[in-house]
């Protein structure tokens, strides 16, 4: 193809996301659209998949049975939201064995939030109230993404998502009306992952490098500034309701933007945990990798069964 | 040791009876059986389904969008294949 037809074909296809039209998997699109999606979705599928493990910590010591079942549901839901995701992802025409090599080799990332450590029950009450909580208000503007794919994966997504935070919100609303102990426990698990939760929704504006095309693809219909406001401003009353407080004294209601004015965020902290050197970086992908690696006769018996199988029936055939 | 990875399935699922089957997503699975198993776990954890079709990715020849223009527009200028191309008078009702 001559450069002329392909900046015309470039044309026809922004116009299309313009109108609103999917594109869907055979349809042409730039080598850059197929690229970004494919480093999106699966950061996103990786996420899902490192994020079942800060919790899984917590599966055998849930305090109760109704706890427990809740919480290997959620668990449950994240290897889902791996899959799907994953699936659509494949769809680009990359294998899956190639996005776990990304995701083991350290090439690809996942959300940082998941190389924090799981020390208290409160944790799996913090991390569903405001880690889902912040994953919701990423997710939600992407069911309208331009990829057909990524956009139906996504309402599957949010559909499910939604019973994780308020399953965690309530974990959260139990412990802080319960003892004094567990009060401090709530507020302790808040302390620590108020901060991740808004470094989550990604650099400010002035950082992020990918927003302006990233906007125009519809892969991001809001900036990372306006969700983390938002994000806020919808949180910080949910824990004045249960009397927890938020760790930063410079947390003010604006009357006149009607919003939450708030601290400054660590971004060195941020970019510390991206680059590898969070409190457990390691121990997560060692999880991981460990896991796949250990699973490998599992995978490889299944293979060798079902062709052995597939043998017999064609033997009884002739 | 061979080294083949499971492949890949499509999956179609009846949210159920009287609707039909739909397409869910995809999954890896070393079989058909497995990935009617998978596909249970994956896809239909809040009751989505009532049945559900496995089908290896492979198997599937689809449509070209480049060839869309040949395939489909030829249907565009057949306008005579829809009721209101027909002209009736008022007076005759329910046709």
């Amino acid at each position: 193809m001559s450069e002329e037809q392909i900046k015309n074909l470039e044309k026809q296809f922004e116009e299309r996301i313009l109108r609103d039209e999917k594109i869907e998997p055979k349809d042409w699109m730039p080598e850059k659209y197929r690229q970004t999606h494919i480093r999106q979705m699966s950061q996103h599928a990786h996420s899902e998949v490192v994020g079942m493990l800060p919790e899984g910590n917590w599966i055998t010591r849930a305090p109760s049975l109704r706890r427990k079942v809740a919480l290997l549901a959620k668990i449950q839901d994240e290897a889902g939201h791996g899959l799907y995701l994953y699936s659509a992802c494949e769809t680009l025409g990359v294998s899956r064995n190639e996005l776990y090599d990304q995701l083991h080799s350290g090439k690809a990332k996942y959300s940082s939030i998941f190389n924090y450590p799981t020390v208290t029950w409160a944790d799996m009450g913090a991390i569903g109230w405001l880690v889902d909580g912040a994953a919701i208000i990423n997710q939600v503007p992407l069911c309208n993404t331009s990829y057909g794919p990524y956009a139906r994966a996504m309402i599957r997504v949010c559909k499910e998502e939604s019973f994780h935070q308020r399953q965690g919100y309530e974990i959260m609303m139990k412990l802080a009306n319960g003892t004094p102990e567990q009060k401090e426990l709530a507020q302790d698990a808040l302390n620590r992952w108020w901060w991740p939760s808004l470094m989550m929704l990604g650099p400010t504006d002035a950082e992020s490098v990918h927003t302006e095309q990233s906007m125009k693809w519809k892969l991001k219909r809001k900036s990372n500034d306006d969700l983390r406001q938002q994000f806020i401003d919808q949180t910080v009353p949910q824990a004045e309701l249960i009397g927890l407080t938020i760790p930063d004294p410079d947390l003010k209601w604006n009357e006149e933007n009607k919003s939450y004015d708030f601290g400054d965020i660590n971004w060195d902290e941020f970019w510390q945990v991206v680059k590898g050197h969070g409190p457990c970086n390691k121990e997560r992908m060692k999880a991981r990798v460990g896991a796949w690696e250990e699973g490998e006769w599992v995978r490889d018996a299944a293979m060798a069964y079902a062709e052995k199988k597939q043998e017999r029936k064609q033997k009884q055939a002739v | 040791m061979s080294k083949k990875h499971w492949p890949l399935w499509e999956i179609f699922v009846r949210s159920k009876n009287g609707l039909e089957h739909r397409h869910f997503g995809s999954l890896h699975a070393a079989d058909a059986e497995m990935a009617l198993e998978n596909a249970r776990d994956v896809y239909t954890r809040r009751n989505e389904g009532v049945s559900i079709w496995v089908v290896e990715s492979k198997n599937i020849t689809a449509s070209n969008p480049e060839h869309n223009g040949e395939l489909f527009e030829p249907a565009q200028d057949k306008v005579y294949r829809h009721p209101t191309f027909y002209d009736l008078p008022d007076e005759v009702k329910h046709m």
